[in-house]
């Protein structure tokens, strides 16, 4: 349910942003975001950024990823 | 894409792989709370990689699936209104109601336009004076505070001809109803994650508390499925019971709290009714007095006749968790995503239909 | 009210006369068109092939393209799906009034453009007008011919297991581009239709074998739909892998976006090709080494067990089943 896409804001404009997915744009609304600023990513769901993804926890999930593909290869 | 293709990297799911195959000794059932996460299971075949000790059920995580026949049928009825214009997500299109579905009565004529977001409702409205835009409020809290800004926009840019018919659904009540029910046995539930984006993790706490019962709020990427697995198998192992997230880029435990807060503006609670699951207290959101004027049901005087459910049809019980698609004698015989007879064939992330075009058991 | 297309157009008097004249002869200007005779003649011998569509596209002018670039490599694509050379095309147009006249000839210039880069001629045509709101500003019918050549047999009943399956390059590019036009969508990007004739891409392929079993073009129903196609005319089934489909990032965006599949979406420039084998590296080559199918890829195999059915191996090495297009693609929520 609810499919959401990581966003770029490229331009905010009052309420609204211009914002680049993978090398598409689209206009998106910040109601849901208003402390989100241009070079946030943000979730977009049905045109509204409804959160703002978190670049380091992200990059903390995958080296955990990758510590455990090691890991997985060392011991198999 | 950045955030995506990083996780869906093979490489990376042999190692969660092989890890969850060497953890995993108990026995244990999970639901998938959330039909986005079943499209991801079925869509990347990951209960085939996944060890014997583990199964999955899917829950009533599909806004469509759930949306019950009496609604979809006010819906059709708003659709027979000269000066209504419908718009509506897509998903809503095919869904059969009682007696007709809104791909019908578009093609006999009613003005039913899909759009991908209530920020062009909008302007449909704006762009539309004479007509009065009705838009179709399904989903859950993820999409309800965007249904709630656009009813905020409204009144502040004075737009009066558009209106919300609000069929939203929240989250956490009706998992309560199904697991106080006792008729489906879990050991781990995958949370949703983009309805926990705006609610947070605390909303779940009171399943690992009261029901013992492990909670990973999961991402819908293939990695963040089988991360959200490999740590709800760590707690059973070890024998807890714990609300954690493996969504941590997107989900932050205390939620949304501007996305919260003009929900709260907007919505009040009420009772509603589930598919399948019946009339569950405080699980819908109804518009306050303040913005009553954007209700469509007290705008215009519809009668949608009385609601029927499809003979045979068992979504109700696999909606619950208690029965899968292919339990239904209708399943790929009467019923396929080209003549659905319920919604859970209908709508891309609903069970059936996931079943039916990814192959449920099919082992390649 | 002269720029503007008119009922009178189509009424078969003067106002027509005019329109077939200025627009239609000058920019196809060919002798089997000029005379204005009621049926071309033309003498051609050998094994014929013959088609017919209808393109009804909307918006008419897209990124990448128009209705009109659309109708003829459309057709010289179905031929060139047999094996056959593409030779001469009909066109017929029905015009919504009120069509700008600047619009028309816009289309009937590409018309011209793109037969002449697949080398085709237009040889008779027709226009109708009709009421406002009897069609969408602009429908195309069209019917082609061409001859195939000696010794080439291809069809969607000729997959044998154990040949693979090429595709000719990234898939989805055409109804991306369209969808980002659509009302209600608007989108924006740079992505482009890929529109475009497939017809000395195929001479190229059936230079390097001319043992090719399958040829088809995933037009609507994308990549997805023209493989089950081919599985159920010729009873096998087909394995592709995922991460050998070629995909652009813009695609894949738009298609998480609106909750598609990119296997599903529409292409008009790519085709999927069924070869032994043996000759899968010389066609892949030539493939690779003609202009529209610079990316191509082998991305599966035929086998024997399950007549019928595609499945895919996904990322994660497990294997789910890939069926046709059901219904509409609809953007979707959830
Ligand atoms: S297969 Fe069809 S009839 Fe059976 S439960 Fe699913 S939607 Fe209902």
């Amino acid at each position: 349910m609810c499919l959401a896409i990581p966003a770029l804001i490229k331009v905010i404009e009052d309420k609204e942003a211009e914002a680049e997915i993978g090398g598409i744009t689209r206009r998106i609304s910040l109601w849901l975001t208003p402390e989100a600023k241009v070079g946030d990513y943000v979730l977009v769901h049905t045109g509204y950024a409804i959160n703002i993804l978190d670049e380091e926890e992200a990059a903390e999930t995958l080296s955990l990823l990758e510590e455990i593909a090691g890991l997985a290869e060392e011991e198999g | 894409m950045k955030f995506v293709s990083e996780f869906r990297r093979s490489e990376l799911a042999e190692g969660l792989i092989s890890q969850i195959h060497r953890k995993s000794r108990t026995p244990a059932r999970f639901m998938e709370f959330c039909g986005g996460h079943t499209v991801t299971i079925f869509r990347y075949g990951i209960r085939q990689v996944l060890p014997r000790t583990l199964d999955m059920v899917s829950g009533p995580g599909c806004p469509i699936c759930v949306t019950a026949n009496a609604d979809l049928d006010k819906a059709i009825a708003l659709s027979q209104i000269p000066e209504v214009i419908i718009a509506t997500f897509g998903d809503m299109l095919k869904v059969p109601g009682s007696r007709s579905s809104l791909q019908e009565v578009k093609a006999d004529g009613a003005d039913v336009h899909t759009v991908y977001s209530t920020m062009d409702a909008l302007r449909m409205a704006e762009e539309n004076p004479t007509k009065s835009v009705v838009f179709l409020g399904i989903g859950f809290e993820t999409t309800a505070p965007t249904i709630a800004a656009s009813i905020l926009q409204a009144e502040e840019k004075g737009i009066g001809n558009y209106y919300v018919l609000s069929m939203h659904k929240l989250c956490p009540p009706v998992l309560r109803a199904i697991l106080d029910s006792g008729e489906v046995k879990l050991h781990g539930l995958i949370c949703p994650g983009h309805v926990s984006a705006i609610i947070g993790s605390y909303p779940w706490e009171f399943i690992a508390r009261d029901y013992g019962i492990p909670c990973v709020v999961s991402g819908f990427e293939p990695l963040d499925i089988l991360q959200c697995v490999d740590m709800l198998v760590d707690q059973i192992e070890n024998g807890e019971s714990r609300v954690e997230i493996a969504y941590r880029r997107g989900v932050h435990p205390e939620g949304n709290q501007q996305a919260l807060k003009l929900m709260e503006q907007v919505f009040e609670p009420c009772p509603t009714q589930w598919r399948g699951i019946g009339e569950v207290p405080d699980s819908g959101l109804k518009l306050r007095k303040k913005y009553q004027h954007f209700d469509a049901e007290l705008a215009f005087d519809i009668d949608p006749g009385p609601a029927y459910e499809p003979v045979g049809c068992i979504c109700g019980d696999i909606l619950r968790g208690v029965k899968t698609p292919a339990d239904c004698q209708l399943f790929g015989k009467a019923c396929t995503p080209e003549h659905p007879v319920g919604p859970c064939m209908v709508s891309s992330e609903g069970s059936c239909s996931a079943y039916y075009l990814y192959g449920g058991g099919f082992e390649g | 009210m002269k720029d503007k297309i008119l009922l009178a157009h189509g009424s078969g008097g003067k106002l027509a006369h005019e329109l077939v004249e200025k627009s239609f002869v000058k920019a196809f200007s060919n002798p089997f068109l000029a005379k204005l005779d009621d049926s071309a003649v033309i003498d051609i011998s050998g094994r014929l092939a013959f088609t017919t569509d209808s393109y009804v596209v909307s918006p008419i002018f897209f990124p990448g393209g128009d209705i009109g670039k659309l109708a003829v490599f459309g057709t010289v694509n179905d031929l060139a799906m047999s094996g056959a050379h593409p030779l001469y095309l009909s066109l017929s147009f029905i015009i919504e009034e009120g069509l700008p006249l600047d619009e028309l000839n816009q289309i009937v210039n590409s018309v011209q453009k793109a037969a002449q880069e697949a080398g085709v001629e237009i040889v008779t045509g027709d226009t109708k007008v009709v009421n406002r709101g009897s069609a969408d500003r602009l429908f195309i019918n069209t019917a082609g011919v061409g001859i195939i050549p000696d010794g080439v047999d291809i069809s969607g009943s000729n997959a044998r297991p154990g040949d693979k399956v090429l595709l000719s390059g990234t898939i989805g590019d055409h109804g991306i581009a369209v969808l980002s036009q659509r009302e209600g969508l608007r989108f924006s990007t740079k992505l482009e239709s890929d529109c475009a004739p497939l017809n000395s891409l195929v001479a190229e392929m059936l230079n390097a074998s001319p043992n090719i079993h399958c040829l088809r073009d995933p037009t609507r129903g994308g990549l997805a739909t023209s493989l089950n196609e081919l599985a159920k005319q010729s009873k096998v089934s087909i394995r592709i892998e995922e991460e050998k489909i070629p995909v652009r990032e813009e695609v894949l965006a738009a298609c998480e976006m609106l909750g598609f599949d990119p296997l599903y979406v529409a292409n008009e420039g790519k085709l999927v090709a069924i070869v032994p084998p043996e000759d899968a590296d010389k066609v892949l080559g030539a493939m690779r080494g003609s202009h529209y199918g610079k990316s191509a890829a082998i991305i599966g195999e035929v086998r024997a067990e399950h007549p019928g059915r595609v499945a895919m191996k996904t990322c994660l090495g497990a294997s789910r089943i890939v069926d046709m297009l059901v219904g509409d693609l609809l953007p979707r929520i959830c």
